[in-house]
Protein backbone atom coordinates (compact mmCIF):
# COMPACT_ATOMS: atom_id res chain seq x y z
CA UNK A 1 0.00 0.00 0.00
CA UNK A 2 2.80 2.16 0.24
CA UNK A 3 2.70 2.90 -3.39
CA UNK A 4 -0.84 5.12 -2.93
CA UNK A 5 1.09 8.10 -2.72
CA UNK A 6 -1.66 10.30 -1.43
CA UNK A 7 -0.75 14.34 -0.43
CA UNK A 8 -0.65 13.54 3.51
CA UNK A 9 -0.99 16.94 5.98
CA UNK A 10 1.76 17.45 7.84
CA UNK A 11 0.88 15.80 11.34
CA UNK A 12 2.20 18.62 14.42
CA UNK A 13 2.86 15.99 17.30
CA UNK A 14 1.44 16.97 20.49
CA UNK A 15 3.22 16.42 24.09
CA UNK A 16 0.82 16.12 26.95
CA UNK A 17 2.09 17.01 30.55
CA UNK A 18 0.19 15.88 33.65
CA UNK A 19 1.48 17.64 37.02
CA UNK A 20 -0.11 16.84 40.07
CA UNK A 21 -3.16 15.54 39.14
CA UNK A 22 -6.10 14.43 41.54
CA UNK A 23 -9.86 13.26 41.25
CA UNK A 24 -12.15 11.68 43.06
CA UNK A 25 -16.09 11.02 42.80
CA UNK A 26 -18.18 11.12 45.69
CA UNK A 27 -19.26 14.08 48.38
CA UNK A 28 -17.50 15.24 51.11
CA UNK A 29 -16.67 12.11 53.54
CA UNK A 30 -17.95 9.28 50.90
CA UNK A 31 -15.57 10.71 48.37
CA UNK A 32 -13.55 7.91 46.90
CA UNK A 33 -9.98 9.19 45.64
CA UNK A 34 -9.63 7.61 42.20
CA UNK A 35 -6.34 9.66 40.90
CA UNK A 36 -4.11 11.09 43.13
CA UNK A 37 -0.90 13.21 42.59
CA UNK A 38 -0.23 11.96 39.55
CA UNK A 39 2.38 13.09 37.20
CA UNK A 40 3.61 11.65 33.93
CA UNK A 41 4.49 12.92 30.40
CA UNK A 42 3.26 11.54 27.17
CA UNK A 43 6.06 12.11 24.99
CA UNK A 44 6.39 13.83 21.84
CA UNK A 45 5.95 11.50 18.71
CA UNK A 46 6.28 8.93 20.68
CA UNK A 47 3.95 6.06 21.66
CA UNK A 48 2.99 5.28 25.13
CA UNK A 49 1.59 2.68 26.79
CA UNK A 50 -0.03 2.69 30.63
CA UNK A 51 -0.56 -0.65 32.08
CA UNK A 52 -2.20 -1.18 35.65
CA UNK A 53 -4.53 -3.72 36.97
CA UNK A 54 -8.08 -3.41 36.19
CA UNK A 55 -9.98 -0.55 37.89
CA UNK A 56 -6.84 1.35 38.73
CA UNK A 57 -8.53 4.91 37.59
CA UNK A 58 -7.21 4.11 34.03
CA UNK A 59 -10.57 5.19 32.27
CA UNK A 60 -10.73 8.25 34.73
CA UNK A 61 -7.11 9.74 33.15
CA UNK A 62 -8.38 9.09 29.69
CA UNK A 63 -11.47 11.26 30.38
CA UNK A 64 -9.68 14.09 32.09
CA UNK A 65 -6.95 13.50 28.94
CA UNK A 66 -9.65 14.06 27.05
CA UNK A 67 -10.99 16.81 28.56
CA UNK A 68 -14.92 15.32 29.60
CA UNK A 69 -13.72 15.82 32.89
CA UNK A 70 -11.44 18.09 34.70
CA UNK A 71 -9.08 17.48 37.49
CA UNK A 72 -10.01 18.76 40.96
CA UNK A 73 -6.35 19.61 41.41
CA UNK A 74 -2.94 19.90 39.27
CA UNK A 75 -2.84 20.34 35.63
CA UNK A 76 -3.11 18.54 32.37
CA UNK A 77 -0.84 20.26 29.57
CA UNK A 78 -0.81 19.81 25.93
CA UNK A 79 2.30 21.70 24.71
CA UNK A 80 2.07 24.18 27.40
CA UNK A 81 -1.64 25.14 27.00
CA UNK A 82 -4.38 23.77 29.60
CA UNK A 83 -6.74 21.14 28.70
CA UNK A 84 -10.04 22.87 29.07
CA UNK A 85 -12.74 20.16 26.98
CA UNK A 86 -12.75 18.31 24.20
CA UNK A 87 -11.02 18.65 21.37
CA UNK A 88 -9.89 17.18 17.97
CA UNK A 89 -5.91 17.56 19.27
CA UNK A 90 -6.85 14.78 21.26
CA UNK A 91 -8.93 11.62 19.58
CA UNK A 92 -10.18 9.09 21.61
CA UNK A 93 -10.51 5.42 20.52
CA UNK A 94 -13.17 4.17 23.27
CA UNK A 95 -12.63 0.55 24.99
CA UNK A 96 -16.16 -0.64 23.02
CA UNK A 97 -17.28 0.37 19.38
CA UNK A 98 -18.12 3.89 19.31
CA UNK A 99 -18.97 4.40 15.75
CA UNK A 100 -22.28 5.79 14.65
CA UNK A 101 -24.38 2.88 14.04
CA UNK A 102 -26.61 4.89 11.72
CA UNK A 103 -23.42 5.74 9.52
CA UNK A 104 -21.85 3.92 6.94
CA UNK A 105 -18.02 3.06 7.23
CA UNK A 106 -16.85 5.86 4.95
CA UNK A 107 -19.73 8.41 6.36
CA UNK A 108 -18.19 7.56 9.75
CA UNK A 109 -15.12 8.08 8.97
CA UNK A 110 -15.96 11.21 7.35
CA UNK A 111 -17.53 12.73 10.25
CA UNK A 112 -14.74 14.93 11.70
CA UNK A 113 -14.13 16.65 8.12
CA UNK A 114 -18.07 16.99 7.77
CA UNK A 115 -18.72 18.33 11.33
CA UNK A 116 -15.89 21.22 10.93
CA UNK A 117 -17.13 22.08 7.43
CA UNK A 118 -13.44 21.35 5.80
CA UNK A 119 -14.47 18.33 3.44
CA UNK A 120 -12.09 19.21 0.32
CA UNK A 121 -10.98 17.07 -2.34
CA UNK A 122 -7.46 16.84 -0.21
CA UNK A 123 -10.16 15.07 2.37
CA UNK A 124 -11.82 12.78 0.68
CA UNK A 125 -8.35 11.66 -1.02
CA UNK A 126 -7.34 10.78 2.60
CA UNK A 127 -9.90 9.12 3.40
CA UNK A 128 -9.33 6.82 0.78
CA UNK A 129 -5.76 6.52 2.17
CA UNK A 130 -7.17 5.57 5.79
CA UNK A 131 -10.10 3.34 3.95
CA UNK A 132 -7.47 1.39 2.01
CA UNK A 133 -5.07 1.41 4.66
CA UNK A 134 -6.89 -0.24 6.76
CA UNK A 135 -8.87 -2.66 4.67
CA UNK A 136 -11.72 -1.55 4.31
CA UNK A 137 -12.03 -0.73 0.56
CA UNK A 138 -15.01 -3.65 0.31
CA UNK A 139 -16.47 -2.39 3.29
CA UNK A 140 -16.98 1.54 2.62
CA UNK A 141 -21.51 1.21 2.13
CA UNK A 142 -21.63 -1.14 5.16
CA UNK A 143 -23.38 -0.08 8.25
CA UNK A 144 -20.97 -1.10 11.85
CA UNK A 145 -23.44 -3.64 12.76
CA UNK A 146 -22.03 -5.72 9.19
CA UNK A 147 -18.51 -5.60 9.91
CA UNK A 148 -16.57 -7.94 12.14
CA UNK A 149 -15.40 -6.80 15.93
CA UNK A 150 -11.70 -6.30 14.12
CA UNK A 151 -13.09 -4.10 11.02
CA UNK A 152 -14.55 -2.06 13.04
CA UNK A 153 -12.09 -1.25 15.49
CA UNK A 154 -10.01 -0.59 12.55
CA UNK A 155 -12.57 1.72 10.86
CA UNK A 156 -12.55 3.84 13.76
CA UNK A 157 -8.92 4.01 13.45
CA UNK A 158 -9.50 5.53 10.05
CA UNK A 159 -12.44 7.75 12.08
CA UNK A 160 -10.18 8.92 14.31
CA UNK A 161 -6.80 9.75 11.89
CA UNK A 162 -8.47 11.90 9.76
CA UNK A 163 -8.79 14.28 12.10
CA UNK A 164 -4.92 14.48 12.31
CA UNK A 165 -5.27 14.77 16.00
CA UNK A 166 -2.10 16.08 17.43
CA UNK A 167 -2.15 12.66 20.18
CA UNK A 168 -4.39 9.85 20.37
CA UNK A 169 -5.63 8.43 22.92
CA UNK A 170 -6.71 4.85 22.86
CA UNK A 171 -8.53 3.12 26.04
CA UNK A 172 -8.66 -0.88 25.72
CA UNK A 173 -9.45 -0.81 22.17
CA UNK A 174 -9.06 -4.01 21.28
CA UNK A 175 -10.75 -5.23 24.59
CA UNK A 176 -12.82 -7.86 23.70
CA UNK A 177 -11.26 -9.33 20.33
CA UNK A 178 -10.13 -12.57 19.64
CA UNK A 179 -5.96 -13.37 20.71
CA UNK A 180 -6.15 -14.09 16.58
CA UNK A 181 -7.86 -11.08 15.80
CA UNK A 182 -6.08 -8.87 18.28
CA UNK A 183 -2.37 -10.00 16.95
CA UNK A 184 -3.92 -8.73 13.83
CA UNK A 185 -4.51 -5.77 15.59
CA UNK A 186 -1.66 -4.77 17.03
CA UNK A 187 0.47 -4.73 13.41
CA UNK A 188 -2.25 -2.81 11.86
CA UNK A 189 -2.55 -0.44 14.46
CA UNK A 190 1.71 -0.82 15.23
CA UNK A 191 2.36 0.42 11.19
CA UNK A 192 -0.05 2.76 11.45
CA UNK A 193 1.87 4.71 14.07
CA UNK A 194 5.28 4.09 12.62
CA UNK A 195 4.06 5.53 9.41
CA UNK A 196 2.15 8.38 11.08
CA UNK A 197 4.71 9.31 13.97
CA UNK A 198 2.35 10.67 15.81
CA UNK A 199 1.94 10.72 19.83
CA UNK A 200 -0.06 8.26 21.12
CA UNK A 201 -1.36 6.95 24.35
CA UNK A 202 -2.54 3.18 25.17
CA UNK A 203 -4.10 2.23 28.02
CA UNK A 204 -4.52 -1.37 28.17
CA UNK A 205 -4.23 -4.40 30.84
CA UNK A 206 -2.58 -6.62 28.45
CA UNK A 207 1.22 -7.08 28.72
CA UNK A 208 2.03 -8.60 25.51
CA UNK A 209 0.02 -6.10 23.62
CA UNK A 210 1.82 -3.39 26.00
CA UNK A 211 5.51 -4.63 25.28
CA UNK A 212 4.84 -5.08 21.59
CA UNK A 213 3.70 -1.80 21.10
CA UNK A 214 5.17 0.72 23.30
CA UNK A 215 8.25 3.33 23.05
CA UNK A 216 7.69 4.17 27.00
CA UNK A 217 5.60 1.48 29.23
CA UNK A 218 4.15 3.04 32.39
CA UNK A 219 3.31 1.38 34.97
CA UNK A 220 0.11 2.36 37.23
CA UNK A 221 0.24 1.63 40.96
CA UNK A 222 -3.66 0.52 42.11
CA UNK A 223 -6.23 2.81 42.81
CA UNK A 224 -5.84 6.25 43.22
CA UNK A 225 -3.81 5.94 40.19
CA UNK A 226 -0.10 7.22 39.88
CA UNK A 227 2.78 6.31 37.72
CA UNK A 228 5.08 3.54 39.64
CA UNK A 229 7.56 3.04 37.37
CA UNK A 230 8.33 4.08 33.68
CA UNK A 231 10.44 1.73 31.50
CA UNK A 232 11.60 2.46 28.12
CA UNK A 233 11.19 -0.33 25.49
CA UNK A 234 13.79 0.23 23.41
CA UNK A 235 13.45 -2.37 21.06
CA UNK A 236 13.39 -1.03 17.43
CA UNK A 237 10.79 -0.02 14.92
CA UNK A 238 9.18 -1.52 13.09
CA UNK A 239 8.53 -4.68 14.91
CA UNK A 240 7.26 -7.86 14.56
CA UNK A 241 5.26 -9.87 16.84
CA UNK A 242 7.18 -12.88 15.74
CA UNK A 243 10.47 -11.15 16.58
CA UNK A 244 9.22 -9.81 19.91
CA UNK A 245 8.85 -13.62 21.03
CA UNK A 246 12.72 -14.25 21.17
CA UNK A 247 13.56 -10.71 21.61
CA UNK A 248 15.84 -11.08 24.82
CA UNK A 249 14.92 -6.86 26.14
CA UNK A 250 11.27 -7.68 25.32
CA UNK A 251 10.80 -10.46 27.31
CA UNK A 252 12.95 -8.64 30.49
CA UNK A 253 10.58 -5.40 30.15
CA UNK A 254 7.58 -7.99 30.36
CA UNK A 255 8.99 -9.71 33.16
CA UNK A 256 9.96 -6.52 35.58
CA UNK A 257 6.41 -5.11 34.26
CA UNK A 258 4.91 -8.14 35.69
CA UNK A 259 6.60 -8.21 38.53
CA UNK A 260 5.37 -4.93 39.60
CA UNK A 261 1.88 -5.62 38.48
CA UNK A 262 1.58 -8.33 40.64
CA UNK A 263 2.97 -6.88 43.45
CA UNK A 264 0.49 -3.83 42.99
CA UNK A 265 -1.86 -7.16 42.67
CA UNK A 266 -0.76 -8.65 45.52
CA UNK A 267 -1.78 -5.17 47.76
CA UNK A 268 -4.92 -4.19 46.19
CA UNK A 269 -6.18 -8.01 47.02
CA UNK A 270 -5.21 -7.78 50.34
CA UNK A 271 -7.50 -4.78 50.39
CA UNK A 272 -10.24 -7.15 49.14
CA UNK A 273 -10.51 -6.96 45.30
CA UNK A 274 -11.71 -9.87 44.52
CA UNK A 275 -10.52 -8.54 40.99
CA UNK A 276 -6.58 -8.75 41.56
CA UNK A 277 -7.18 -12.72 42.59
CA UNK A 278 -7.33 -13.62 39.09
CA UNK A 279 -4.16 -12.15 38.43
CA UNK A 280 -2.48 -12.82 41.24
CA UNK A 281 -2.96 -16.53 40.79
CA UNK A 282 -2.00 -16.43 36.67
CA UNK A 283 1.29 -14.64 37.73
CA UNK A 284 2.06 -17.21 40.21
CA UNK A 285 1.63 -20.21 37.43
CA UNK A 286 3.65 -17.93 34.87
CA UNK A 287 6.49 -17.74 37.00
CA UNK A 288 5.78 -21.21 38.19
CA UNK A 289 6.51 -22.19 34.60
CA UNK A 290 9.66 -19.82 33.86
CA UNK B 1 -37.90 -9.48 7.28
CA UNK B 2 -36.10 -8.92 3.77
CA UNK B 3 -33.96 -11.79 3.53
CA UNK B 4 -36.18 -14.27 5.49
CA UNK B 5 -36.53 -17.54 2.90
CA UNK B 6 -40.58 -18.49 1.88
CA UNK B 7 -42.23 -21.04 4.68
CA UNK B 8 -44.80 -22.79 3.23
CA UNK B 9 -45.06 -24.99 6.41
CA UNK B 10 -46.29 -21.95 8.61
CA UNK B 11 -48.16 -20.96 5.79
CA UNK B 12 -50.02 -24.19 5.63
CA UNK B 13 -50.58 -24.24 9.54
CA UNK B 14 -51.60 -20.15 9.15
CA UNK B 15 -54.48 -21.07 6.63
CA UNK B 16 -55.28 -24.28 8.69
CA UNK B 17 -55.41 -22.37 11.64
CA UNK B 18 -58.02 -19.23 9.85
CA UNK B 19 -59.66 -22.63 8.08
CA UNK B 20 -60.62 -24.29 11.29
CA UNK B 21 -61.89 -21.06 13.31
CA UNK B 22 -64.13 -20.32 10.05
CA UNK B 23 -65.80 -23.44 10.25
CA UNK B 24 -66.65 -23.79 13.60
CA UNK B 25 -67.45 -20.17 13.62
CA UNK B 26 -69.98 -21.23 10.67
CA UNK B 27 -71.19 -24.35 12.29
CA UNK B 28 -71.89 -22.31 15.97
CA UNK B 29 -73.90 -19.89 14.18
CA UNK B 30 -75.57 -22.22 12.06
CA UNK B 31 -76.85 -25.02 14.27
CA UNK B 32 -78.19 -22.46 16.43
CA UNK B 33 -77.57 -24.85 19.48
CA UNK B 34 -74.00 -24.97 19.94
CA UNK B 35 -72.69 -23.38 22.97
CA UNK B 36 -75.92 -22.19 23.87
CA UNK B 37 -78.06 -22.48 26.83
CA UNK B 38 -79.82 -25.35 25.19
CA UNK B 39 -76.88 -27.76 24.09
CA UNK B 40 -75.53 -27.13 27.53
CA UNK B 41 -78.61 -28.26 29.77
CA UNK B 42 -76.52 -29.94 32.70
CA UNK B 43 -74.43 -27.24 33.10
CA UNK B 44 -77.46 -24.55 32.80
CA UNK B 45 -79.23 -26.73 35.76
CA UNK B 46 -76.45 -26.24 37.75
CA UNK B 47 -76.38 -22.81 36.78
CA UNK B 48 -79.70 -22.47 37.19
CA UNK B 49 -79.78 -24.08 40.87
CA UNK B 50 -77.43 -20.99 41.48
CA UNK B 51 -79.62 -18.67 40.20
CA UNK B 52 -78.33 -17.76 36.91
CA UNK B 53 -80.97 -17.67 34.35
CA UNK B 54 -80.73 -18.95 30.42
CA UNK B 55 -80.79 -15.06 29.37
CA UNK B 56 -76.81 -14.57 30.86
CA UNK B 57 -75.32 -17.24 28.76
CA UNK B 58 -73.53 -16.55 25.91
CA UNK B 59 -75.11 -17.68 22.85
CA UNK B 60 -73.23 -17.85 19.36
CA UNK B 61 -76.41 -18.64 16.99
CA UNK B 62 -76.98 -15.08 17.75
CA UNK B 63 -74.04 -14.57 15.88
CA UNK B 64 -74.08 -14.05 12.07
CA UNK B 65 -72.07 -16.75 10.33
CA UNK B 66 -69.09 -15.92 7.92
CA UNK B 67 -70.79 -16.83 5.07
CA UNK B 68 -73.72 -14.60 5.97
CA UNK B 69 -71.28 -11.67 6.90
CA UNK B 70 -69.39 -12.29 3.49
CA UNK B 71 -72.56 -11.43 1.45
CA UNK B 72 -73.69 -8.57 3.41
CA UNK B 73 -70.27 -7.06 2.53
CA UNK B 74 -70.85 -8.13 -1.29
CA UNK B 75 -73.65 -5.96 -0.64
CA UNK B 76 -71.97 -2.94 1.17
CA UNK B 77 -68.93 -2.98 -0.91
CA UNK B 78 -71.41 -1.37 -3.56
CA UNK B 79 -72.40 1.20 -0.94
CA UNK B 80 -71.09 4.49 -1.25
CA UNK B 81 -71.53 5.35 2.63
CA UNK B 82 -68.94 2.31 3.36
CA UNK B 83 -66.38 3.94 1.24
CA UNK B 84 -67.21 6.98 2.92
CA UNK B 85 -66.68 5.87 6.40
CA UNK B 86 -63.33 4.23 5.64
CA UNK B 87 -62.50 7.71 4.19
CA UNK B 88 -64.16 9.54 7.19
CA UNK B 89 -62.04 7.40 9.74
CA UNK B 90 -58.87 7.14 7.76
CA UNK B 91 -58.63 11.30 7.96
CA UNK B 92 -59.39 10.78 11.22
CA UNK B 93 -56.58 8.59 12.17
CA UNK B 94 -54.37 10.39 9.67
CA UNK B 95 -55.29 13.67 10.69
CA UNK B 96 -54.92 13.32 14.27
CA UNK B 97 -51.64 10.67 13.94
CA UNK B 98 -50.01 13.32 11.89
CA UNK B 99 -50.55 16.14 14.63
CA UNK B 100 -49.09 13.75 17.09
CA UNK B 101 -46.08 13.42 15.02
CA UNK B 102 -45.71 16.65 14.31
CA UNK B 103 -46.14 18.10 18.09
CA UNK B 104 -44.76 14.89 19.42
CA UNK B 105 -41.45 14.29 18.30
CA UNK B 106 -40.04 17.93 18.56
CA UNK B 107 -41.48 18.34 22.14
CA UNK B 108 -40.04 14.86 22.77
CA UNK B 109 -36.77 15.78 21.46
CA UNK B 110 -36.93 19.21 23.72
CA UNK B 111 -37.61 17.76 26.70
CA UNK B 112 -34.71 15.01 26.15
CA UNK B 113 -32.22 17.41 24.93
CA UNK B 114 -32.60 20.26 27.16
CA UNK B 115 -33.29 20.23 31.22
CA UNK B 116 -35.00 23.47 32.01
CA UNK B 117 -37.62 22.23 28.95
CA UNK B 118 -37.56 18.66 30.76
CA UNK B 119 -38.59 20.66 34.40
CA UNK B 120 -41.27 22.72 32.67
CA UNK B 121 -42.74 20.51 30.60
CA UNK B 122 -42.71 16.90 32.01
CA UNK B 123 -44.80 17.46 35.06
CA UNK B 124 -47.86 18.59 33.25
CA UNK B 125 -46.99 16.10 30.34
CA UNK B 126 -46.82 13.48 33.45
CA UNK B 127 -49.62 14.94 35.32
CA UNK B 128 -52.05 14.80 31.75
CA UNK B 129 -50.79 11.22 30.58
CA UNK B 130 -52.73 8.59 32.63
CA UNK B 131 -56.01 10.24 31.68
CA UNK B 132 -57.15 7.74 29.13
CA UNK B 133 -57.86 9.88 25.81
CA UNK B 134 -61.60 8.29 25.66
CA UNK B 135 -62.47 10.53 28.69
CA UNK B 136 -61.49 13.19 26.87
CA UNK B 137 -64.37 13.27 24.79
CA UNK B 138 -67.19 15.25 26.33
CA UNK B 139 -64.33 17.92 27.13
CA UNK B 140 -62.98 17.97 23.79
CA UNK B 141 -66.69 18.15 22.18
CA UNK B 142 -67.30 21.39 24.24
CA UNK B 143 -63.61 22.46 23.68
CA UNK B 144 -63.47 22.05 20.13
CA UNK B 145 -65.66 24.01 17.58
CA UNK B 146 -66.50 21.48 15.40
CA UNK B 147 -67.24 17.57 16.38
CA UNK B 148 -64.46 16.58 13.63
CA UNK B 149 -61.92 18.39 15.09
CA UNK B 150 -63.06 17.19 18.31
CA UNK B 151 -62.77 13.26 16.83
CA UNK B 152 -59.40 14.29 15.60
CA UNK B 153 -58.12 15.48 18.71
CA UNK B 154 -59.05 12.48 20.93
CA UNK B 155 -57.01 10.76 18.24
CA UNK B 156 -54.60 13.11 18.29
CA UNK B 157 -54.26 12.07 22.30
CA UNK B 158 -53.92 8.41 21.68
CA UNK B 159 -50.46 8.57 19.66
CA UNK B 160 -49.17 11.77 21.40
CA UNK B 161 -48.46 10.60 24.51
CA UNK B 162 -46.87 7.21 23.12
CA UNK B 163 -44.97 8.60 20.43
CA UNK B 164 -43.58 11.34 23.58
CA UNK B 165 -42.44 9.31 25.58
CA UNK B 166 -40.78 6.96 23.17
CA UNK B 167 -38.82 10.02 21.56
CA UNK B 168 -37.70 11.13 25.06
CA UNK B 169 -36.51 7.26 26.14
CA UNK B 170 -34.99 6.72 22.90
CA UNK B 171 -32.73 9.65 22.70
CA UNK B 172 -31.89 9.59 26.52
CA UNK B 173 -30.72 6.31 25.86
CA UNK B 174 -28.23 7.26 23.44
CA UNK B 175 -24.83 6.35 24.33
CA UNK B 176 -22.91 8.90 26.33
CA UNK B 177 -19.63 7.94 23.94
CA UNK B 178 -21.17 9.07 20.87
CA UNK B 179 -21.48 12.29 22.44
CA UNK B 180 -17.92 12.11 23.35
CA UNK B 181 -16.77 10.72 20.25
CA UNK B 182 -18.93 13.51 18.16
CA UNK B 183 -17.59 16.21 20.57
CA UNK B 184 -13.79 15.09 20.33
CA UNK B 185 -14.56 15.75 16.71
CA UNK B 186 -15.06 19.49 16.41
CA UNK B 187 -19.02 18.49 15.98
CA UNK B 188 -21.19 21.92 17.64
CA UNK B 189 -24.40 21.48 18.89
CA UNK B 190 -26.49 22.10 16.03
CA UNK B 191 -24.46 19.09 14.00
CA UNK B 192 -24.67 16.91 16.97
CA UNK B 193 -28.81 17.65 17.46
CA UNK B 194 -28.65 16.62 13.50
CA UNK B 195 -26.33 13.70 13.22
CA UNK B 196 -26.46 12.03 16.60
CA UNK B 197 -29.73 12.98 18.31
CA UNK B 198 -31.94 12.91 15.40
CA UNK B 199 -30.94 9.56 13.86
CA UNK B 200 -29.83 7.99 17.12
CA UNK B 201 -33.63 8.73 18.19
CA UNK B 202 -35.33 7.22 14.69
CA UNK B 203 -35.39 4.08 15.95
CA UNK B 204 -38.06 4.91 18.80
CA UNK B 205 -39.49 6.93 16.72
CA UNK B 206 -40.13 4.38 14.45
CA UNK B 207 -41.53 2.33 17.44
CA UNK B 208 -43.74 4.72 19.05
CA UNK B 209 -45.48 5.71 15.91
CA UNK B 210 -46.62 2.35 15.07
CA UNK B 211 -48.03 1.85 18.79
CA UNK B 212 -49.36 5.47 18.69
CA UNK B 213 -50.95 4.13 15.20
CA UNK B 214 -52.64 1.48 17.15
CA UNK B 215 -54.02 3.67 19.82
CA UNK B 216 -55.49 5.57 17.14
CA UNK B 217 -57.20 3.03 15.85
CA UNK B 218 -58.79 1.96 18.97
CA UNK B 219 -59.55 5.80 19.60
CA UNK B 220 -61.36 6.84 16.73
CA UNK B 221 -63.61 4.07 16.75
CA UNK B 222 -64.87 4.79 20.78
CA UNK B 223 -64.85 8.60 19.58
CA UNK B 224 -66.90 7.81 16.45
CA UNK B 225 -69.60 5.79 18.89
CA UNK B 226 -69.29 8.43 21.58
CA UNK B 227 -70.10 11.48 19.23
CA UNK B 228 -72.60 9.71 16.92
CA UNK B 229 -70.44 9.76 13.97
CA UNK B 230 -69.52 13.56 13.63
CA UNK B 231 -71.12 14.11 10.34
CA UNK B 232 -74.51 15.64 9.20
CA UNK B 233 -74.99 13.13 7.06
CA UNK B 234 -75.14 10.51 9.46
CA UNK B 235 -76.46 6.77 8.99
CA UNK B 236 -74.53 4.38 6.90
CA UNK B 237 -73.45 7.43 4.61
CA UNK B 238 -70.41 9.25 6.79
CA UNK B 239 -70.04 8.67 10.32
CA UNK B 240 -66.57 6.61 9.94
CA UNK B 241 -66.29 2.78 10.66
CA UNK B 242 -66.84 3.15 14.39
CA UNK B 243 -70.16 5.03 13.53
CA UNK B 244 -70.86 2.50 10.75
CA UNK B 245 -70.60 -0.13 13.18
CA UNK B 246 -72.79 1.43 16.07
CA UNK B 247 -75.56 2.65 13.27
CA UNK B 248 -75.41 -1.59 12.20
CA UNK B 249 -75.94 -2.79 15.80
CA UNK B 250 -78.69 0.06 16.47
CA UNK B 251 -80.40 -0.80 12.77
CA UNK B 252 -79.95 -5.00 13.80
CA UNK B 253 -78.11 -5.20 10.74
CA UNK B 254 -75.78 -7.33 12.85
CA UNK B 255 -73.56 -9.14 10.11
CA UNK B 256 -73.19 -5.41 8.89
CA UNK B 257 -71.47 -5.37 12.70
CA UNK B 258 -69.23 -8.32 11.50
CA UNK B 259 -68.06 -6.69 8.31
CA UNK B 260 -67.00 -2.76 10.17
CA UNK B 261 -64.76 -4.94 13.01
CA UNK B 262 -63.21 -7.09 9.96
CA UNK B 263 -62.86 -3.42 8.08
CA UNK B 264 -61.48 -1.29 11.11
CA UNK B 265 -59.08 -5.12 11.38
CA UNK B 266 -58.15 -4.08 7.96
CA UNK B 267 -57.21 -0.68 8.07
CA UNK B 268 -55.58 -0.74 11.15
CA UNK B 269 -52.90 -3.60 9.47
CA UNK B 270 -52.57 -1.56 6.11
CA UNK B 271 -52.04 1.23 8.66
CA UNK B 272 -49.40 -0.52 10.42
CA UNK B 273 -47.84 -1.96 7.42
CA UNK B 274 -47.12 1.38 5.68
CA UNK B 275 -45.85 2.68 8.66
CA UNK B 276 -43.40 -0.64 9.35
CA UNK B 277 -42.26 -0.50 5.30
CA UNK B 278 -41.22 3.47 6.27
CA UNK B 279 -39.79 3.12 8.64
CA UNK B 280 -37.36 -0.01 7.67
CA UNK B 281 -36.60 2.63 4.46
CA UNK B 282 -35.86 5.21 7.58
CA UNK B 283 -33.70 3.02 9.39
CA UNK B 284 -31.55 1.34 7.07
CA UNK B 285 -28.82 0.25 9.35
CA UNK B 286 -31.43 -1.67 11.93
CA UNK B 287 -32.45 -4.67 9.21
CA UNK B 288 -28.75 -5.05 7.93
CA UNK B 289 -27.08 -7.60 10.12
Amino acid sequence: MSENQVPRPIVASGEIAVRGVSKSYGEAHLAREVVKDCDFTVERGKLTVMIGPSGCGKSTLIRLLAGFESPDTGSILLDGAPITGPSRDRLVLFQESALFPWMTTWDNILYGPRARGEVTRQTLEFAEFLLNKVGLRDFRNKYPTQLSGGMQRRAELARAMINNPQIMILDEPFRGLDAMTKELMWEYYANLFDESGRTNFFVTTDIDEAVFLADRLLIMTNIPAQVRTVIEVDVPRPRKLSDMVTNDRANAVKMEALAILHEEAMKSFSRGSKAAADFVEAYARRSAKA
Amino acid sequence: MAGRKFDSKALAKGVFSIVVFLVLWEIGSRSKTWITAESLSGFRDALGAMGFSKKYLPWIGAIPAPSEVVLAWGTVLFDPGYWHSWMMSGMRVGGGFFAAMLVGIPFGLALAVSRTTYGIGFPVFELLRPIPPLAWVPASIIFWPTQELSIAFVTFLGAFYTIVINVVGGARSIDVRFFQAAQSMGSSKADIFRRVILPGTLPSIVVGSAVGMGITWEVVVAAEMISGGGSQVGGTSGGGLGFFIWNSYVGGSYEQIVVGMISIGIAGFISSELLRHFGKYLTPWLRLR
